[in-house]
């Protein structure tokens, strides 16, 4: 009698534990399958490049306006702050080394994750509850290489290269409050920009970038894939992707710098 | 009897604790019409994506063509799929192509037709489900649902399956149009002289499309054969099917 009530609590109360196992499991098969017919033919090519269109071109505005502005705030912040210490002059390298390092893969990658993490968990999360991934696979295509494979490539082709589009406008956009608005000489702020130009600055943001793609991509299309219910369904799913995705591109941007940079 | 197409054995399938198929058994002949009727609720989608691979079922056997559908990989699949064509109940059209762009998918996506021979070909099996050429370049959500209907049933036997599969074809149509739908699925299946399973709790449609019928309730197939045997049984659950009566052994959960 008092051991099956323990039981049943125990029952109760582990079967968050069980569920939360089971998704991850299940999670852990998407990723695995998905990145298994990344590699297999057949490659739906005009998927891909409408993905590529999508998550890139339609993005720049979006990665545009945030990377300039990003710059153009740490231009102010580290002149206010470093005066204090009489280090004004380090503007243009802190600069050069926020926004290729973390301001312009990160502020970027959480923009493109709630743009097109979003559409996608919408998209395949509709076609989920709408029959229409069913009707792929009897019409003998794989939904996994028609769908979610030609997102995970566009997110790893298109993200570095939006964020080096992003460095560029981030540092311009320092460049045009120090030079505009706190009064640097522009040949001198050139220069020390350029002097302090390392490639692993740059590559860590590209590879941080490519890593962020591979996220958005993975939690939209899962997200979606998985979604039921009709309307609501596909609104919750909507939400997680955005949601996770934002979250793990900020565990990975630790993880990620924690590898490159500590030693 | 003729060669056997499909042959279901002992199939069982459930989701958690809610049991939907518990032992059905049921073969269809080549080139015959069978029609599974049944509540809703009943299990009569779920008994079609079992055969299609779209569920995987707990327990049981299906043979097509005398081969076991039943866990084989994702290649095996595809073979099994390009001989079977499926019209939705909700269409499941791809709002993303145009018209002819679903109706040639298969031709266009894994054939390796060229575009201007597949759309030609697109425009023949919409006008032999009586659409005209300029629907093609329409987009699927500018349809009403009887023309969806008959572009999901062109995309269906475009590719000229061997077995195809009606879900709810006449559900949400007025009854003329079910009538014209009804006449559609008997022209294409007896056109390509395809074997064909419907399932639909419509009385007036499946006396239509059928030769054989076998109900569904709880599970198991719980009577079949033709219609004219139909309208003499007195097997119970039948009669208060088709009679539409909430009275009888068919307990209705609310």
């Amino acid at each position: 009698m008092c051991l099956k009530s323990i039981e049943n609590f125990l029952r109760r109360q582990g079967q968050p534990l069980v569920k939360f196992f089971s998704s991850l499991g299940e999670f852990s098969l998407f990723v695995a399958q998905a990145v298994y017919n990344c590699f297999t033919p057949p490659v739906y090519w005009r998927n891909l490049w409408r993905q590529i269109v999508d998550m890139g071109f339609y993005s720049l505005p979006v990665v545009g306006l945030t990377t300039i502005f990003a710059g153009m705030v740490i231009a102010l912040q580290s002149y206010s702050g470093f005066m204090r210490f009489g280090a004004e002059g380090a503007v243009a390298s802190v600069v050069l080394i926020s926004v290729t390092r973390e301001l312009a893969p990160v502020l970027s990658a959480l923009m493109v994750a709630g743009r097109i993490g979003a559409a996608m968990a919408a998209e395949i999360g509709t076609m989920r509850v709408t029959e229409q991934i069913d009707a792929l696979v009897t019409l003998s295509t794989n939904p996994f290489k028609y769908l979610v494979t030609p997102r995970i490539w566009a997110g790893l082709i298109v993200m570095p290269l939006l964020v080096l589009l992003g460095d560029v406008i981030g540092i311009f956009g320092g460049y045009v409050v120090g030079v505009y608005k706190l009064g640097f000489n522009p040949a001198n702020y050139v220069n020390s920009t350029l002097q302090n130009l390392q490639a692993i600055d740059i590559t860590t943001g590209l590879v941080k970038a490519a890593v962020f793609g591979f996220i958005i991509s993975i939690m939209g299309c899962y997200n979606g894939y998985k979604s039921k219910g009709g309307a609501q369904g596909v609104g919750t799913a909507t939400t997680n992707a955005v949601v996770s995705a934002s979250i793990l591109i900020l565990i990975f941007n630790y993880v990620i710098t924690e590898l490159f940079f500590s030693k | 009897m003729s060669e056997t197409k499909i042959k279901i054995t002992n199939l069982h399938k459930a989701f958690g604790k809610k049991v939907v198929l518990s032992g059905v058994d049921l073969e269809i002949a080549k080139g015959e019409s069978l029609v599974v009727i049944g509540g809703s609720g009943t299990g009569k989608s779920v008994l079609i994506k079992c055969i299609q691979g779209l569920l995987v079922p707990d327990e049981g056997s299906i043979l097509v063509d005398d081969q076991e559908v039943v866990g084989i990989d994702e290649e095996e699949k595809e073979a099994l799929h390009s001989k079977m064509g499926m019209l939705f109940q909700g269409g499941a059209l791809f709002d993303s192509l145009s018209v002819w762009e679903n109706v040639a998918f298969d031709l266009l996506e894994n054939r390796g037709m060229n575009k201007k021979d597949a759309k030609n070909e697109a425009i023949r099996v919409l006008r032999s489900v009586g659409l005209a050429p300029d629907v093609a370049d329409l987009s699927p959500s500018e349809l009403s649902g009887g023309m969806q209907k008959r572009v999901g049933l062109a995309r269906a036997i475009a590719s000229k399956p061997e077995i195809i599969f009606f879900d709810e074809p006449t559900t949400g149509l007025d009854p003329i149009m079910s009538d014209v739908i009804n006449d559609l699925i008997i022209e294409s299946v007896k056109g390509l002289g395809a074997t064909a399973l419907t399932i639909t709790h419509d009385m007036t449609s499946a006396r239509k499309i059928a030769d054989r019928i076998a109900m569904l309730y709880q599970g198991k197939i719980v009577w079949q054969g033709t219609v004219k045997e139909m309208d003499k049984t007195d097997n119970p659950y039948v009669r208060q099917f088709i009679n539409g009566s909430s009275q009888g052994p068919i307990k209705v959960e609310v």
